[in-house]
């Protein structure tokens, strides 16, 4: 019984993004059978690839769904949202890039090099925050907005006004295909930076730490947990989320450009963290939750792109879907259908009970 | 009897919680013009029923009436219990503090966006003045005390024409001044016909103001008693379901632990930025307490040795050894627990698991790289459980949902897991049953036979007296006298605490 129990528990925080991912499914299946068919096709370089809706969705969710897992650590800790990301990761690829270009020419070596170094940097901005927001208690959202502002300027400086290019062989297979491999390669990186978090929770205490803080700070600290060096760990971590997403980024299209990476991606990144099931409030958190807002709202994107919506619509229509989610999601709602739930199960109980006796 | 004297009947209340019959067929009965306590050990039923009484909860089964409304009363919301007559004050002040008295008393009632101030001002000021409440009406509220706070809350549920007020513990954060200016003002609500529904867990005021008491035990109905023929220690038999004998038993406990030679932890002038320098130590198995008023600096003295302020000086021995404690983890690893006062801001965290409360403390000593498994978690889990008697649904039950004595020996148990040398009680009682309280009580002498240090806190001097060998007396934030042995004495500590010993 108990066990049961638990178990419900745990999908309980999931059932609303997983009822929003099956209902886009039966929309786009009704809409278009074929709208989730998988083809293949040949790529310029000659290799056989996967392609169709389903793979862009996935792939095309990857940079989120990292940022989303470093997102729903901050909140949880500090119970407050870190709007630089998208200008953090400018600042990440930019340096990604200023590196590669330092070289004489681009090998294994210097890109790894480069993505160090722009994992060092991110680890750097994503401090400052964190000191802003864990030694000063200023308001994430206030603390982050500095770089939110100044971030791209920053990047512009790193890149020196332009928009550098970089083309080469193991760029492309970062951020599209690797040679004789049919599954783009982004999507490898997320599943890479969700089993590391995952070895991260396994092996160290930073979920009990996290969710400690987030719920009680005082009390937390009265246990020897140092809330500080939490709230500060959990900016680091999305720093390098960060990092991670720029470095994509800018594979993807082997440049970069300051003003248009990844732009406006901190609101969704936030949104995957709140469609999740997160309390923004901070506290008790579900890293898959998040993951799966970010593909949610990635197919939400796709599913409106398919159906012809003009560019310039897409936001207005996204914005009604995530009205619906929100509010499914909301404590008042998920009172009402839980109390449902639970008045249909004792009728049942009841019922099985006189049917035993 | 008289039929017509009743205000409010509830019969047959049943309410369940996954996993909780939180109220089994309870009937509770209030007339006109009475005072009613509703007793109960924590997690008895007093605050469903008050719940289930002003909609927050709704029933499961059973019937409410009320004088004045046709048939079965109808309870959905607060909106609903409010508009019926049914009005409550609760323990934590839920005005506005930044508006003023009158504003206070009729916010929210009016219809229309306009309001009159100046005629609410002069109905509050009336309202003040035949309630004998000493308040203006122009003042702001956070301006009045506590007290008077409650009062005015007290005075807009009366002007409301509420005929049933519930007072759910409003007492237990007034002195003994403030506790009698509001037992005036509800015996003057009662010479008015209000019925008033007063919870709390003082069993003296009980007495001093009530004419009838309701216990609850279990979710279940024990019983409705005239005051006087329900003499206390029965009373408090009757809200434990134990026997007298059993009863008398536990008052005798056993003899007071003998501490060893042993000094476990000394401090030579110790100071933080709450606290003056003072100079202490504790030997091995002895209980000691601080005593002294609210305000005399004896939590914060505690809360400077387990480094829970910032330290600012003084020298610190564990076992003879010279160590630095800074903060609380420099504590826990010198073998150092505290239970803190305010169990809600500085103990529990609500949302996490029973389990996950039980192994805090002994998973942050291990250290961030070395989490235990859940096997270990759960084993200890149960443990713990167990042994305390903790009564929650299961181990994955978030705490913040347990009852307050319950909260409290879930984070004891989160202490007694690392076990400490020297495990420092700040007001371990408070606000929890008298079943809890002689439980924990019984522990700590338990923990002492063990050779476990204590220090216990505790507002209440008896529950001192029984506990411990020694007491430190505290006055104005600084130690000015030591009690031990023969010295312990009710007349002998208040004496100390008044400074009257002819200095």
């Amino acid at each position: 019984m108990s066990k049961t129990k638990r178990k419900g528990n745990g999908v309980g925080q999931l059932l609303i993004p997983l009822i929003a991912i099956l209902l886009l499914v039966v929309f786009n299946l009704i809409r278009d059978p074929s709208f989730f068919s998988i083809g293949t096709t040949v790529n310029n370089a000659g290799t056989t690839v996967l392609s169709g809706n389903l793979i862009s969705i996935i792939n095309g969710a990857s940079e989120l769904a990292i940022l989303a897992m470093g997102m729903t650590l901050v909140t949880a800790a500090c119970g407050g949202q870190d709007i630089s990301v998208g200008a953090g990761a400018a600042i990440a690829g930019s340096v990604f890039v200023r590196v590669l270009k330092s070289g004489s020419s681009i090998t294994g070596l210097t890109v790894l090099l480069a993505f160090l170094a722009c994992c060092v940097v991110s680890m750097l901005f994503s401090s400052f925050n964190g000191t802003l927001v864990a030694v000063f208690g200023i308001q994430p959202m206030i603390a982050t907005l500095i770089l939110y502002t100044c971030g791209r300027s920053i990047a512009y400086w790193i890149n020196g006004g332009a928009t550098p290019t970089v083309s080469s062989g193991i760029i492309s297979s970062i951020g599209s295909f690797i040679p004789n491999v049919p599954i783009p390669t982004p999507i490898f990186i997320v599943v890479i930076m969700a089993i590391l978090l995952n070895l991260a929770f396994r092996f160290t205490n930073l979920s009990l730490y996290t969710q400690s803080v987030g719920i009680n700070q005082a009390a937390s600290r009265l246990n020897g947990i140092n809330p500080t060096f939490i709230k500060m760990l959990s900016f680091i971590i999305l720093g390098i989320c960060v990092s991670v997403a720029g470095t994509i980024g800018v594979c993807r299209l082997s440049l970069i450009n300051h003003e248009t990476l990844l732009l406006d991606v901190e609101m969704d990144a936030i949104l995957a963290v709140a469609i999740g099931g997160n309390s923004l409030g901070g506290g008790r958190f579900r890293i898959s939750g998040s993951v799966l807002g970010a593909y949610i709202i990635q197919m939400l994107t796709t599913t409106l792109y398919a159906m012809k919506v003009p560019s310039t619509d897409v936001k207005a229509y996204k914005a009604v879907v995530i009205i619906l989610l929100v509010v499914m999601g909301s404590p008042v709602v998920k009172k009402k259908v839980s109390g449902l739930i639970a008045r249909r199960r004792a009728g049942s109980a009841g019922s099985e009970g006189k049917e035993a006796a | 009897m008289q039929q017509n004297d009743t205000v409010l009947s509830m019969r047959g209340i049943c309410k369940e919680f996954p996993g909780v019959k939180a109220l089994q067929n309870v009937d509770f009965t209030l007339r006109r013009g009475e005072i009613h306590a509703l007793m109960g050990e924590n997690g008895a039923g007093k605050s469903t029923l008050i719940k289930v009484l002003t909609g927050v909860y709704t029933k499961d089964k059973g019937s409410i009436t009320m004088e004045g409304t046709e048939g079965e009363a109808d309870i959905r919301s607060p909106q609903d219990a409010q508009n019926i007559g049914i009005s409550t004050v609760y323990q934590e002040i839920t005005l506005c503090p930044n508006l003023t008295v009158a504003e206070n008393m009729f916010i929210g009632r009016d219809p229309g966006l306009i309001s009159h101030k100046k005629e609410y001002e002069r109905r509050s000021e009336e309202m003040l003045r035949s309630l004998n409440i000493p308040a203006r009406a122009r003042q702001e509220l956070s301006s009045c005390s506590l007290a008077v706070q409650q009062m005015v809350a007290i005075a807009r549920a009366v002007d409301m024409n509420c005929k049933v007020l519930i007072l759910d513990e409003p007492t237990s954060s007034l002195d003994d001044k403030e506790v009698q200016m509001l037992f005036s003002l509800m015996r003057d609500l009662k010479s008015r016909g209000v019925g008033i529904i007063f919870v709390t867990h003082f069993l003296e005021q009980v007495y001093e103001v009530c004419d009838r008491i309701t216990v609850l035990r279990n979710g279940e109905l024990v019983g409705e008693y005239p005051i006087e023929e329900l003499p206390q220690v029965q009373l408090v038999a009757k809200m434990m379901g134990k026997e007298l004998d059993e009863l008398e038993d536990m008052e005798t406990f056993g003899q007071k632990p003998v501490p060893q030679d042993e000094t476990v932890y000394e401090a030579e002038d110790l100071s933080s930025t709450a606290s003056r320098p003072f100079r202490f130590s504790i030997r091995r198995g002895e209980v000691n307490g601080f005593t002294g008023l609210l305000g005399s600096g004896r939590s914060e003295s505690v809360r400077a040795i387990f480094g829970a302020d910032h330290v600012t000086g003084g020298n610190v021995k564990v076992k003879g050894k010279s160590v630095r404690i800074q903060k609380p983890i420099d504590a826990m690893k010198n073998g150092i627990g505290y239970l803190p006062e305010d169990r809600k801001r500085d103990g529990i965290i609500a949302d996490l698991s029973v389990r996950e409360n039980i192994i805090l403390a002994l998973q942050v000593m291990r250290g961030f790289f070395r989490p235990m498994s859940r096997s270990e978690a759960d084993k200890f889990a149960d443990e713990y459980i167990a042994a305390l008697n903790i009564k929650t649904a299961s181990k994955d039950t978030p705490v913040g949902s347990l009852s307050g004595g319950n909260q409290q020996k879930v984070i004891l148990a989160r202490w007694l897991l690392t076990h400490p040398d020297y495990l420092i009680l700040d007001e371990p009682t408070r606000g929890i049953d008298v079943g809890t309280k002689l439980e924990i009580q019984k522990l700590v002498l338990k923990l002492a036979q063990e050779d476990v240090s204590i220090t216990f806190i505790s507002s209440e001097v008896e529950e001192m007296l029984r506990t411990c060998s020694r007491l430190i007396v505290m006055r104005d934030r600084r130690i000015v006298g030591e009690l031990k042995d023969d010295e312990l004495t009710q007349a002998n500590v208040m004496k100390t605490i008044a400074g009257g010993d002819g200095q």
